[in-house]
């Protein structure tokens, strides 16, 4: 069925919409930062979509390898490896800045930091 | 190999090398911002050779671990590279003479160790853009300098940096995606992430829907980053509230180098390649760059800091840029060439300057630098000749550009016409805030209770920095030869032929 | 086409991250990022990508829930609830979903062997690499030798964030604390009177680093490498440091000597690349490392991936411990 080999990118457009949703739309900075993983993690699933194939295995060369062996495309996996990670890091890097703005503002919600904002 | 011969590679590895290393130094006195200085201007040296080779023998080409290109990642250093390495080193090496004293009032000497590591890491971060032909290393080094650029705003002396960094973090954490995700489609349909090797074969399937899709997610992505109307927010913000010498820095190259990005995505992938769809797409562009510079220049008039003031100023000036780019034509990309570098002059000294006031008076309120005239003569002349380059007054830096800029408008005809004149406004605009800023510095006598004992003129540095910068002003007013080359050299190389 | 238990997995993804936005409890939310990205790393092992469901599986799963936490312990976990509901965005949302979507039906099947992704590139990695390198894992030898320079700049992501968490966290808060010492000591405390998590949290603590160790130096033969080890080693040192305190784990790991090891692994990364200038090849050219270039492409595999575990192992204890050592009110 068609239908089902396209099912991956569906689902990568699903989890891309819910992560820009909280993003864009959710005033709570930790919130924001959630849903900023979700939206990475969209990405890494439409890498990784293109690396399988059909009647493949993963790409480890065991032994001498059979004639006509398929194998599944080790380039995406390199670099969602390096994108995971980016991941982390920017995650890591805005909970620490959440952290201090909590401190300095005593919330982190946005309508309650723009008003104080403005107050000042 | 020789020596020079590593250049393309050491360019960005110097700075990369040594940060790790200058994390680890005692907050000792002057250190952190020696080693990171001295870095800077080695760096700025390696640039400058490079742009000589690249004007004399043209394109240079390196393979990283010597795998051939497709395979490996390839460096591939064209004129335009060329440029930016020396924007990019330059505006390093001047801010961080500028701005050393600036430093220390506005963050203080404990931080300073961690803080320089991660200036050196946003400039390998940006020299790492430029000089690679990798799609995916665009990705990665934008990361790098954009992590670096958040901690570097975050660490500004109001709260307020903390905010303006957190919402730089997330605008620039989507505009990334978003260009991944283009990186992607782009990889799905072709097979491969060198973009001279895509430009081959993107012909192929040219017309596909989701090759249109790339598109607009990579321009999407540097427009976030770039700050292009509308999603401009986050720029003026961060500019106001960083410390000051981050702020000449930024302001002199790091959206510009987004904006490398989109050229060489327009011109080297898209542009050949999907042809009519690409103009039609870019063409939606102009009312945006049209936004840009009138809005840009309208929220400046009424702004009340000086910081902030240059950052709405800078959201104009990159719509004259991505206006050139976006005219998809020859003329058109040579005037956006020529005004990355001239922007950059013109902007480092406008805030080399601001940082000499900051300095001196505790603040960028417009309103509480009355009467820095008469204090700091040297410093507000500096800041005045900058503003006259940016409105664009013959025989200076801003003319070339706006002179390139136009003649590449009218080529459009009776649309032309039109965006002249709204070129004109907002350049007038321009002189309308650049006056106030006159006006409250030379006729306006201090406010009640402001101490000015302490005012005197700028740091011997900072002073030399910003008449240095001035002159060149004034200089690649008069002579652009060298601009204009390089320019022309890469349009030649889009229009031309193959690289 | 696609197998029965990639669309359930698939379809459960989608239903975690929906209930992730939609909980308000941050708590609970960051639980069901936790699940999303354990479902995530399954996910990636049916497609067939074994070293990034390990990476996933200890970063997404592991880490990054231990991160939300940590913070969220400082920030509050409740979320404020708006009224109002901003059409704008779905708007934008919705059709940029249309688009993308319409989009999908000229895209390859899953698993389509004559997709272009599998035509230029990827045939000659899997040919070439038993000549020119000669490691069973191909994904390690286009990470740490064909694309070597990428992942270069990724240990120095990582290492920025590093550093600036620490320049971030920094800056003391300036009121002080309002808690008593005692109910600080118990907050800081952990787990410590659950006697059972003790005792068998104890037990896994030296197993995973024995594992995370395996997946280091086995990389080229197996999945793993660099960034899944870093991490597992450093969930160990998270579990350790949930049981017996952040206090002690920050004792046990220093800040100090995670920075000097975090800018070791970094420089040695750079350094192997210098090397192999100073030896007459390009940068990160291992073939130059030795008189053999296969041993050459081993030497210089080995010693990189070393240097990027060493630092993600550090950047992440270094992130953990600051955030969880933090004072609070």
């Amino acid at each position: 069925m068609t239908l089902l080999g396209l099912y991956n990118y569906w689902i990568f457009i699903l989890l891309l919409v819910v992560g820009l949703y909280a993003v864009l739309v959710k005033g709570n900075y930790v919130k924001r930062m959630i849903g900023l993983g979700i939206f990475q993690a969209a990405v890494f699933l439409l890498y990784i979509t293109m690396d399988k194939v059909e009647g493949g295995t993963g790409p480890i060369m065991r032994g001498v390898p059979e004639p006509g062996q398929l194998y599944a495309n080790p380039l995406p996996q390199v670099l969602i490896l390096t994108a995971i990670v980016v991941g982390i890091a920017v995650t890591a890097l805005g909970l620490a800045l959440a952290i201090r703005i909590r401190e300095e503002y005593g919330s982190i919600e946005e309508s309650d930091i723009r008003r104080q904002d403005q107050e000042s | 190999m020789s020596l020079a011969a590593q250049f393309p590679v050491l360019v960005v590895v110097l700075p990369l090398f040594v940060a790790p290393l200058l994390a680890l130094l005692a907050n000792r006195g002057n250190l952190p911002w020696l080693v990171a200085i001295v870095t800077s201007a080695l760096t700025f040296a390696m640039a400058i050779a490079l742009t000589a080779q690249v004007m004399q023998t043209g394109v240079i080409y390196y393979e990283l671990g010597n795998w051939p290109v497709p395979f490996g990642i390839g460096l591939t250093i064209g004129p335009l590279s060329a440029m930016m390495l020396m924007i990019i080193s330059g505006a390093s090496t001047v801010a961080l003479a500028a701005g050393r004293e600036s430093m220390n009032a506005e963050v203080g000497e404990e931080h300073q160790a961690l803080l320089y590591s991660c200036w050196l890491l946003a400039m390998t971060g940006l020299l790492g853009i430029a000089v690679t032909g990798d799609a995916f290393n665009i990705f990665v080094f934008m990361e790098i300098s954009s992590l670096a650029s958040y901690v570097l705003v975050a660490n500004g002396p109001k709260r307020q940096a903390l905010t303006a960094s957190f919402k730089y973090l997330v605008t620039g954490t989507l505009g990334a995606t978003f260009y991944l995700i283009g990186v992607g489609y782009l990889y799905m349909m072709t097979g491969t992430l060198n973009i001279a090797d895509m430009a081959t074969r993107l012909a192929d399937v040219s017309d596909t829907l989701p090759v249109m899709i790339a598109g607009g997610f990579v321009i999407l992505g540097v427009a976030l980053k770039a700050a292009l109307f509308p999603m401009h927010a986050w720029m003026p913000n961060a500019y106001q509230y960083a410390p000051t010498p981050v702020a000449i820095f930024f302001a002199a190259c790091a959206t510009k180098v987004a904006l490398f990005v989109m050229l060489r995505f327009q011109y080297e992938l898209f542009l050949p390649n999907l042809g009519p769809q690409a103009s039609f797409l870019s063409s939606w562009l102009i009312p945006l760059c049209v936004g840009g510079f009138l809005v840009g220049s309208a929220v400046a008039m009424f702004e009340r800091d000086l910081k902030r003031m240059l950052g709405y100023s800078s959201v104009a000036q990159l719509g004259y840029i991505v206006l050139g780019i976006s005219l998809s034509s020859s003329a058109g990309v040579t005037a956006a060439m020529i005004h990355f570098f001239n922007h950059a002059l013109i902007k480092a000294a406008l805030f080399v300057a601001v940082a000499g006031m900051v300095l001196r008076f505790g603040s960028s309120n417009i309103e509480q630098l009355a009467g820095v005239g008469k204090r700091m003569p040297l410093t507000t002349l500096g800041f005045v000749l900058a503003g006259v380059s940016l409105i664009g007054v013959p025989l200076t830096a801003g003319f070339i550009s706006k002179w390139y800029l136009i003649q590449a408008v009218l080529e459009l005809g009776g649309l032309g016409i039109l965006l002249t004149i709204l070129i004109l406004v907002s350049s007038l605009m321009a002189v309308v805030y650049i006056w106030k800023v006159v006006e409250v510095a030379y006729f306006k006598e201090p406010v009640d209770g402001q101490s000015m004992l302490g005012v005197r003129e700028a740091p011997m540095p900072l002073l030399v920095m910003l008449w240095v910068l001035v002159f060149a002003n004034i200089w690649f007013g008069i002579d652009p030869s060298i601009p204009i080359t390089l320019a022309k050299q890469e349009a030649a190389g889009f229009f031309g032929g193959a690289r | 086409m696609i197998s029965l238990l990639g669309f359930m997995t698939l379809t459960l993804v989608a239903v975690a991250a929906i209930a992730t936005v939609l909980a308000t409890n941050l708590f609970v939310a960051s639980m069901w990022f936790g699940i999303f990205s354990l479902l995530m790393a399954s996910n990636f092992f049916i497609l067939d990508a074994a070293d990034v469901a390990l990476t996933e599986a200890a970063v997404g799963a592991g880490v990054s829930t231990v991160l939300f936490m940590g913070a969220l312990a400082l920030t509050g976990e409740k979320e404020a609830i708006r009224a109002k509901f901003s059409w704008f965005p779905m708007a934008v949302l919705g059709v940029l979903a249309l688009a993308l979507f319409v989009a999908t039906f000229q895209q390859p099947m899953l698993g389509d062997p004559l997709a272009p992704v599998h035509q230029h590139v990827a045939p000659w990695y899997l040919e070439q690499t038993p000549l020119l390198i000669n490691i069973p894992n191909v994904v390690t030898a286009i990470l740490a030798s064909f694309r070597g320079y990428d992942t270069l700049g990724e240990v120095i992501v990582i290492f920025t964030a590093g550093i600036g968490v620490l320049s971030v966290l920094s800056f003391k808060p300036k009121r002080r604390q309002t808690i008593s010492s005692e109910a600080l000591a118990a907050k800081v405390r952990g787990v410590q009177h659950h006697s059972i998590l003790r005792v068998v949290g104890k037990l896994v603590i030296p197993l995973l680093m024995l594992f995370a160790l395996v997946v280091q130096f086995h990389g080229k033969y197996t999945p793993g490498g660099g960034f899944s080890a870093g991490a597992l080693f450093a969930a160990a040192v998270m579990l350790y440091g949930i049981l017996e305190g952040a206090d002690r784990s920050a004792k046990a790991m220093p800040e100090k000597a995670m920075l000097r090891l975090a800018a070791v692994g970094a420089t040695l990364y750079t350094g192997v690349g210098l090397v192999c200038l100073l030896l007459g090849g390009a940068f990160l050219d291992y073939n130059v490392l030795w008189s053999d270039p296969l041993i050459g492409q081993y030497v210089g595999i080995l010693l990189v991936e070393f240097g990027v575990g060493l630092t993600v192992t550090t950047v992440l204890i270094l992130i953990f411990n600051a955030i969880a050592n933090r004072p609070t009110y």
